[in-house]
């Protein structure tokens, strides 16, 4: 199950649209990593509200995916975890620590909005 | 209900059947999810360590309680030291660690036999509210 990716403006936006194998997981963090240097993209977002199941494996490749980004300059968010797979995340154990959460793609927009923001002020005064 | 695990997309597939199993048992949305990452858990330590083996989905009535049983077994290596296994962060497989001691805290009984050499079986429940 290949996870669309469309782009807006400075942005990648990949949204999930059904269960992923691990092997779609490891498809998609590759293609993302080698997509945001190749549209030159300022910031990732993932849209994971299809997913009714994030274990171990998801949740590492999400991590991993937005380790990953931040080490080619650009920021990462994931949006639309629902709350009784957040409920079942926190119960396994699982953190997305160092990892941007947003409640949806309006949310993660405005984030990766106010980051580019940021970052342009510290750039106007230096 | 029996699903056979050999490859990575079985995992996706036994996770789903769960869900379904759960929703016909009448679990709440959240007990169903809680299931479905229990057996993406299991299955997925299959594929890993023992290449195949099955889960085993079915009902379960006690003192008039209902729930829902997995039964996860191969008969791969097995794991030498449970105790270990059973440890927050330790892998042998570059994992975090987190697949079998989280399963049990997702689930309400947790058993597990492995024989080194022979295989592991592992068997949770999940009892309705």
């Amino acid at each position: 199950m290949q996870v669309p990716i469309l782009k807006q403006g400075a942005y990648l936006i990949a949204t999930v649209q059904s269960a992923l194998t691990d092997e779609d997981l490891k498809q998609l963090r590759d293609t993302l990593v080698l997509q945001v240097s190749k549209v030159r993209a300022r910031g990732v977002i993932v849209d994971v509200t299809a997913l009714d199941v994030i274990d171990s494996f998801a949740t590492r490749t999400l991590r991993d995916v937005a380790y990953m980004i931040r080490l080619r300059g650009a920021e990462t968010v994931i949006v639309g975890i629902q709350p009784e797979v957040a409920f079942s995340m926190v119960k396994l154990g699982l953190t997305l620590e160092g990892v941007a959460t947003s409640l949806d793609l309006e949310e993660g927009l405005a984030y990766l909005d106010r980051k580019a923001k940021a970052h342009q002020e510290v750039r106007a005064h230096r | 209900m029996r699903v056979s695990i050999d490859c990575d997309s079985d995992v996706v597939a036994a996770r789903q059947k769960g869900r379904e199993l759960a929703s016909q048992c009448g679990f709440p949305s959240t007990d169903m999810a809680v299931v479905a990452t229990a057996i993406s858990e299991l299955a997925r330590n299959i594929v890993r360590y023992a290449v195949r083996g099955e889960i085993i989905l079915r009902l379960v009535q006690n003192n008039g309680k209902r729930g829902i049983e997995v039964v996860a077994s191969d008969d791969g290596p097995g794991i030498p030291d449970v105790g270990l296994a059973m440890q927050d962060g330790y892998s042998t497989s570059g994992g975090l660690g987190l697949g079998l001691p989280g399963t049990r805290r997702l689930m309400d009984d947790f058993e597990i036999t492995s024989d080194f050499g022979k295989g592991t079986r592992v068997i949770v429940r999940r009892w309705r509210r």
